[in-house]
């Protein structure tokens, strides 16, 4: 049992769901979004995910984009992540990395683990590798009771939502909607039926990612999931503001929301 | 050699190739595959894709010696493959057609499609005005101005250009953003990939659909007297060079040589050059070589050529070079230009400057073998294109306009 499932369950405990938000490590700049996590978690997010910035994000639209590239051009490299990691464990947070494949296959699949672990991580996510590809990075992540998550879509078979399950552990990240990440105006609908359906494949937690923007959304999700992901909407928060305090003013803010929403009982 | 290399499957090639990639993608993947496969057996396929070769893209293509450029390979014959004689003017009409013909048999109505050069969008807009399909084309936005001619072509042909601006605003980002657009949109959607590279099944569904170059290209030549000594292409993601080497793989005698765009030079950083400048990694969802820095973030690519202006290469060619069965030798955007310049004036024929760097391989190759050597090139596409870009590489609109 890692912090991070333990976490879900204490959650799952007090009857709501959780949340659980994303900012790259590196925008602005690494120190003030290491200090942008911890406010996140200050103003009640549940468990954090650090993403790591990477040149060619097929998985994101243009906000994680936009914040990915200035992060790059800043000179944010891999071990930055970790930084990260440690300084959300310290404030109180279960953290996973966020990462596509390519940086920890360089960085090196044991090396990555290990340097997790020391961190204090609990796992990755990783959006462009399924399971079915991923023999030397769960083989690492394994050995050290890393949790491996993977990604489940509305177009995943019921054979494939099997396999991605088999090999998830902390929970299953399912795709709220066919699309990239991305602020929306509603949730997809086809959120509660995939995450019933990966329920039935014999997941024990999913959490709800993509387009999830509001208190509102946060809330309809809730009802269905054991875990609410917000990624775009706590980003913009910084996009929108160049002078810090003001932007993580615009973040504990939105952020509260979220929480709000998904203690709201529906 | 006592393997057959020729017709190799996917999804991996020793170390290389595989499918990274989202799930959100694998069901229309696995589609896809499932598809190729059928239709790979189903007579009917191949009887119209056959019949399209011949009656739309006008195949086969000539071989043509060109003894006058030859002079300047040291006198070695040299033949060309003439696949810039193809209708929309390169090779990648071959893999399109296959493509769209798949599109309309798994009963999806719109295509996407990446372009570098604007090669491929051209025949991707061709293919989809031809089939009634809807598309849409993503091209870095560097690359809308480079090759503004093709734009316009796409366009006229019915399809909706949509320049990227992110990133660096060329066919890698182009790539990303159609990635984006087909997650979202694969329930009526199918990518139309324009290279040998990506995600299985693309390596081995567009090497068969390019073979056939290779196919008519062996009969020309044993037709004119005998195997060629060896076979040269640019490799940008590698779709026409492997279209030309597949049916010389297991004619052991024969060297096979990718010319990569190297820009400035390899030393210098600033080339396209995956093999020669970059280290194995994960890129649009395979392994293969690729150009990144020590972090795994991909660097970006220089060449002169649009199409050949890539940081990957597609992952039958990584294998190819690790097991030494192909050479893969960079080629810089002077030597590709000079090569270019000398082919116009010999023969006549403007070639592509993609095109160009194969050329220029011959032209080494040439001085290195001598005048017993005999050398096919595959001319993948034709320089209509590239005139405003030559032009002014060449300084012959300033020349003009002061006279
Ligand atoms: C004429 C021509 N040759 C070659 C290429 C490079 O592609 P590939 O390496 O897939 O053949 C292009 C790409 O746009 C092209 O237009």
């Amino acid at each position: 049992m890692s912090a991070l499932t333990d976490r879900l369950d204490a959650i799952r405990g007090e009857g709501r769901s959780a949340l659980i938000g994303y900012l790259p490590v590196g925008f602005p700049t690494v120190e003030r979004s290491v200090r942008a996590m911890v406010a996140m978690v200050d103003a009640g997010v549940d468990i954090v995910e650090v993403g790591l910035p990477y040149s060619d994000p097929v998985m994101d639209g243009p906000t994680i984009q936009v914040a990915a590239e200035r992060a790059l051009q800043g000179g944010t490299h891999i071990v930055d992540a970790f930084t990260a990691v440690r300084a959300v464990t310290q404030a109180g947070a279960p953290a996973v990395v966020m990462s596509y494949y390519n940086p920890m296959l360089q960085y090196g699949l044991e090396r990555f683990a290990q340097d997790l672990v020391v961190a204090g991580g609990s796992g990755a996510i990783t959006p462009d590798l399924t399971p079915d590809a991923a023999g030397g990075w769960l083989a690492a992540a394994r050995a050290r009771d890393l949790d491996t998550i993977f990604l489940v879509a509305p177009s995943s078979t019921r054979e494939r939502l099997h396999l991605t399950v088999a090999e998830t552990t902390g929970f299953v990240y399912a795709a709220s909607l066919m699309g990239v990440t991305g602020e929306r105006t509603s949730v997809g609908a086809g959120a509660e039926r995939l995450v019933a359906a990966t329920r039935a494949a014999g997941a024990p937690r999913v959490c709800v990612g993509l387009g999830v923007s509001t208190g509102e959304h946060a809330a309809d999700v809730a009802r269905f999931a054991d875990g609410v992901i917000v990624g775009s909407a706590l980003v913009r928060c910084l996009l929108d503001h160049d002078d810090e305090d003001a932007a993580l003013d615009a973040l504990r803010s939105k952020t509260e929301e979220l929480a709000r929403g998904v203690r709201r009982r529906t | 050699m006592t393997s057959v290399l020729s017709g190799a499957a996917g999804p991996y090639f020793g170390a290389f190739g595989g499918r990274f990639v989202p799930e959100a993608l694998v069901a229309a993947l696995d589609e896809l595959t499932d598809a190729y496969n059928k239709a790979k057996h189903d007579p009917a396929f191949g009887e119209e894709l056959a019949r399209l070769a011949r009656d739309y893209t006008g195949r086969p293509s000539i071989v043509t010696e060109v003894p006058r450029f030859a002079r300047h390979c040291g006198g070695a014959r040299v033949f060309l493959k003439r696949e810039d004689l193809n209708h929309t003017g390169s090779h990648k009409i071959n893999n399109v057609l296959g493509q769209a013909l798949l599109t309309k048999r798994i009963g999806k109505t719109r295509v996407i499609a990446e372009t570098g050069a604007g090669q491929h969008g051209v025949a991707s807009a061709t293919a989809a005005a031809l089939m009634d399909l809807e598309c849409t084309v993503y091209m870095g936005e560097e690359d809308t101005e480079r090759q503004a001619l093709n734009v316009a072509r796409m366009r006229l042909l019915g399809a909706t250009v949509v320049p990227v601006t992110t990133g660096s605003r060329t066919l890698r980002d182009a790539i990303n953003e159609a990635y984006r657009d087909w997650v979202a949109n694969v329930e009526t959607t199918n990518y139309v990939f324009g290279t040998a590279a990506g995600p299985h099944p693309f390596p081995e569904m567009v090497r068969d659909f390019q073979c056939v170059i290779g196919q008519e290209a062996r009969e020309q030549m044993v037709a004119l007297g005998g195997l060629p000594d060896a076979v040269l292409a640019c490799v940008g993601g590698g779709s026409n060079a492997i279209g030309i080497f597949d049916a010389f793989l297991d004619d052991a005698g024969v060297r096979l040589i990718g010319c990569e765009a190297a820009g400035d030079g390899v030393e210098t950083g600033k080339h396209a050059a995956a093999i020669s400048g970059g280290r194995p990694g994960v890129l649009h969802g395979a392994m293969s070589y690729v150009l990144q820095d020590t972090d795994g973030q991909t660097q970006p690519s220089h060449s002169i050529s649009a199409g050949l202006d890539y940081p990957g290469v597609g992952p039958q060619h990584a294998w190819l070079a690790d097991m030494g069965r192909a050479e893969y030798w960079p080629v810089t955007d002077s030597e590709a230009m000079e090569a270019f310049r000398l082919l116009s004036r010999t023969e006549g024929i403007l070639p592509a400057i993609e095109s160009a760097h194969a050329l220029a391989g011959a032209v080494k190759l040439g001085r290195e073998l001598g005048s017993g050597a005999t050398l096919l090139v595959n001319l993948s596409g034709r320089g209509d294109k590239d005139v405003g870009s030559a032009a002014r590489y060449f300084h012959l609109l300033d020349e003009e306009s002061s006279q």
